[in-house]
């Protein structure tokens, strides 16, 4: 592929300074980057030449054509133009008096609508809403399980209703939340296509029962070209109020909320951006601008402190590590983080007292690679509660992982001995659970204009909980403590 | 609605959709001139082509014109669709017509690999085929439940194990059945995945791999394996990079296009195709269970042009 628009610009730009002066040609050459980084981030054609002509004429200002570095004055102008097209300043979603507030979702066929109503109602409930699931898809086959699933794994009611008729469902939604003390409904609805007149006629009368006080239109961000179309439509039929963009954890880059914003008029409200229940953020414009563009630079340090934030230990493991009651799913998580930190071999290197323990040549770099075959073979029963592993499970659990049983055996003695681990090092260092509070609450202050930045900044901090925040790193490990950690790494 | 209006309906838009295009290009603009070119670049970008592919396809065939001489537009796009019809790989034979077989399912979330696998095990017995299903997909909520109805309505039997449960494990269970049963075309559901994923990317590497292994020595005679990435036709640009991944994983056999009945024209499979060397196998042009066809490479593109 080709370089970062940066780089493209800055080439552009270069050897034209003794020339004095940018010429008409020169910004025409750089709006042709422009273009190109636009749609290549699956921005709408007719979105690109629009914006490509207005912002042109802001470059011909004599502030660029005269300035030493061109490039960036470019940049920034297009940056600041993109980021007040996508909205410049965050919208907030308003609650009605009243009760039930009903929100309702739509979209196409796979735009990851259900997925975004668990993670609606998961972010309502830490604000200290009572949300109630109501799943009115009754096409895809097991759509309703399936939020039914989701609702258990965050403890929040979901409501299936009975027949076929989603109308009814979303009503009888709205009683069942008045019944059971639900502040509002999240009513999941079934994929179509925006062309499909009875479907959309469908979404319309849905709407007009329940009169929902926000509809919001999930998009998935690898969405190319069509998008206006799609929008458009359901702007019209359904009149949503805003966008949920999902899938933005992978490298798309997510064009197509600049043309959802500048076809409707719409703001993004949400960016869904992973498999977990927490991994809905709020949308910020000027991320997305910088996004859209793929500035090489900005853009992979982003992404690189989203990787971390991605591992970062969600609150109940983090919870169970402080009670030293560590499970299979945290012995992956902490594998991970391992990984991504450099490797058992590094992080132990940066512990006091953990040199000596990998110069003595105890360290096994690829232990936990192992470890993590076996756990593999675990049911997720087992792995979230290993004391149900009894004998025949471990003979399972080995010819799943193709090991002798005694590597099962010496895993789950390993385990035991890392729960020690915890349990010492929470008795001596300022604990987690202290660390931990002020996040627990729901405090949104932590989180705020946190993102992805945030998490970076604070990657190893909250990368690490289990070790870094133990208070090793003031006091050293004991000896006892390095005895059971080098045990663990044989 | 029966099957068969369904797919008369959906040609006869695609026909009227054609003929509305044709006049396009063959009346509204006759002569070949900068308009022509600019208005055949933005058909191509609206397509979600990519502006990379889109700029080399009207450079080549803007000279390839004025080297033949060619008289007007009607000659010109004549061409036109000969070359694009040429950018799809071919397959050397269809792989659902391979016997015995396991073709597994793979892509990210949403893009309609459970719909299509129903889809698939319905189309595969009609044709006279012992059909099995399995679902490795262990992951989603509900996704073992979705993957039983479709089994269901297809009238073929499925193998499942619980949620949660490692997926390449329930792939070697599915071709220890299918041994056992005698199938002879084994369809595996796998779980959705983003291809940034490096770890979700290497577990589906070992669900395919562990299928080869075990399907390599199933009796009296071995299975052949072959791996389809299921796209969705409104996928952007980013589509290339996701088949680059799942390819550089798994080895991809083929693609398979679902939702072109939608508005969406799925041109980022044409680069996809040709880059990758994949050829398309079949596309989904609806969810119900007959919503499938072959692909017809003519057709896409007269489609992609509408
Ligand atoms: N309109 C349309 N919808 C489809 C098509 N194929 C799948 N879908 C829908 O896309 C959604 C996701 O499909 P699913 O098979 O669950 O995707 P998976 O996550 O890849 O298994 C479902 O709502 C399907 O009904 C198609 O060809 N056309
Ligand atoms: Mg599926």
């Amino acid at each position: 592929m080709f370089d970062n628009l940066s780089n493209r610009l800055q080439s552009i730009f270069s050897g034209l300074r003794s020339k004095g002066r940018l010429s008409e040609a020169d910004i025409d050459a750089a709006m042709r980057e422009i273009r190109l980084a636009l749609l290549e981030a699956d921005v709408n054609f007719k979105v690109v030449k629009d914006f490509i002509a207005s912002t042109k004429e802001k470059a011909l200002t004599s502030e660029v054509l005269e300035s030493l570095t061109p490039a960036q004055n470019v940049i920034a102008i297009v940056l600041e133009e993109l980021t007040n097209l996508l909205g410049s300043e965050a919208v907030k979603l308003q609650f009605s008096p009243r009760i039930p507030n009903v929100w309702m979702l739509v979209g196409l066929q796979g735009s990851g609508k259900t997925t975004a109503a668990a993670k609606l109602a998961y972010r309502l409930k830490k604000q200290g809403h009572n949300p109630l699931l109501a799943a009115a898809d009754v096409y895809r086959p097991a759509a309703a399980d399936q939020l039914e699933a989701l609702g258990k794994e965050i403890g929040i009611r979901v409501f299936r209703g009975c027949g076929k008729d989603p109308i009814k469902i979303a009503q009888d939604a709205t009683q069942d939340a008045i019944d059971n003390l639900r502040d509002v409904v999240i009513i999941d609805t079934a994929g179509r296509l925006h062309v499909d007149e009875e479907m959309m006629a469908e979404a319309e009368a849905i709407r007009d029962a329940v009169q929902p006080e926000c509809i919001l239109m999930v998009v998935d961000a690898m969405t190319g070209q069509d998008i206006v179309g799609v929008v458009e439509a359901f702007a019209e039929r359904v009149d949503f109020d805003g966008v949920i963009m999902s899938k933005l954890d992978g490298d798309a880059r997510g064009g197509g909320a600049l043309s959802i914003r500048s076809v409707t008029g719409k703001p993004i409200l949400y960016s869904s951006e992973g498999e977990k229940p927490s991994s809905l953020e709020e949308f910020y414009p000027d991320r997305m601008a910088k996004r859209i563009l793929g500035m090489g630079d900005v853009v992979s340090l982003i992404e690189k402190a989203q990787e971390v934030a991605d591992l970062e230990i969600a609150e109940e493991e983090e919870e169970r590590l402080a009670r030293a009651e560590l499970n299979f799913d945290d012995f992956i998580t902490i594998n991970k983080q391992m990984k991504k930190l450099g490797g058992m071999g590094s992080l132990l290197k940066a512990l006091p007292g953990g040199e000596k323990a990998l110069a003595d040549g105890q360290v096994d770099e690829g232990a936990l690679d192992r470890m993590i075959i076996i756990i593999n073979s675990m049911t997720a029963a087992e792995r979230a509660k290993p004391s149900v592993i009894n004998g025949s499970r471990r003979a399972r659990i080995a010819r799943g992982a193709g090991v002798e049983v005694a590597a099962v055996n010496q895993l789950i003695k390993q385990y035991e001995t890392m729960r020690k681990i915890l349990k010492q090092m929470n008795l001596g260092a300022d604990s987690v659970v202290k660390k931990s509070r002020p996040r627990k609450g729901g405090k949104k202050s932590k989180r705020k204009g946190s993102g992805r930045q945030q998490g970076l900044s604070k990657g190893m901090g909250r990368g690490m909980p289990d070790l870094s925040s133990l208070g090793l790193s003031k006091k050293g490990m004991s000896p006892s403590q390095l005895k059971n950690l080098e045990d663990l790494l044989k | 609605m029966s099957w068969l209006n369904r797919l008369s309906e959906g040609l006869s838009r695609t026909r009227k959709q054609l003929s509305e295009s044709l006049n396009v290009y063959f009346e509204l603009s006759p002569e070949v001139d900068e308009d022509f070119w600019d208005n055949l670049e933005e058909t191509l970008i609206a397509a979600d082509f990519g502006v990379m592919a889109t700029t080399r396809i009207v450079g080549e065939l803007q000279d390839e014109s004025t080297r033949k001489a060619l008289p007007d537009g009607a000659a010109v796009m004549k061409l036109f669709y000969e070359k694009m019809a040429k950018l799809f790989a071919t397959a050397k034979e269809d792989c659902f017509d391979i016997n015995p077989v396991c073709i597994l399912f793979v892509g990210i979330n949403g893009s309609g690999k459970t719909t299509t696998v129903g889809k698939l095990a319905k189309d595969g017995s009609q044709n006279g085929r012992k059909v099995l299903v399995g679902s490795a997909d262990t992951f989603r909520a509900a996704a073992i439940e979705q993957l039983d109805i479709w089994a269901e309505r297809a009238q073929v039997p499925v193998i499942k194990r619980e949620r949660g449960a490692d997926p390449a494990s329930v792939a070697f269970e599915v071709i220890e059945a299918a041994e056992k049963s005698g199938a002879n075309q084994v369809l595996i559901d796998t779980a959705g995945r983003l291809h940034t994923s490096d770890d979700l990317m290497r577990e589906l590497a070992k669900v395919v791999n562990v299928t080869r292994k075990r399907a390599a020595s199933v009796e009296p005679t071995p299975f052949e394996v072959k791996t389809l990435l299921v796209l969705d036709a409104t996928t952007g640009q980013n589509g290339l990079a996701q088949a680059r991944a799942f390819n550089a994983s798994l080895e991809l056999d083929g693609v398979i296009v679902t939702k072109l009945d939608g508005t969406a024209k799925g041109g980022i499979a044409v680069a996809i195709s040709e880059e990758l060397a994949l050829p398309i196998v079949r596309i989904g042009v609806g969810e119900h269970i007959d919503d499938l066809r072959p692909f017809d490479p003519q057709e896409f593109v007269n489609a992609l042009m509408a």
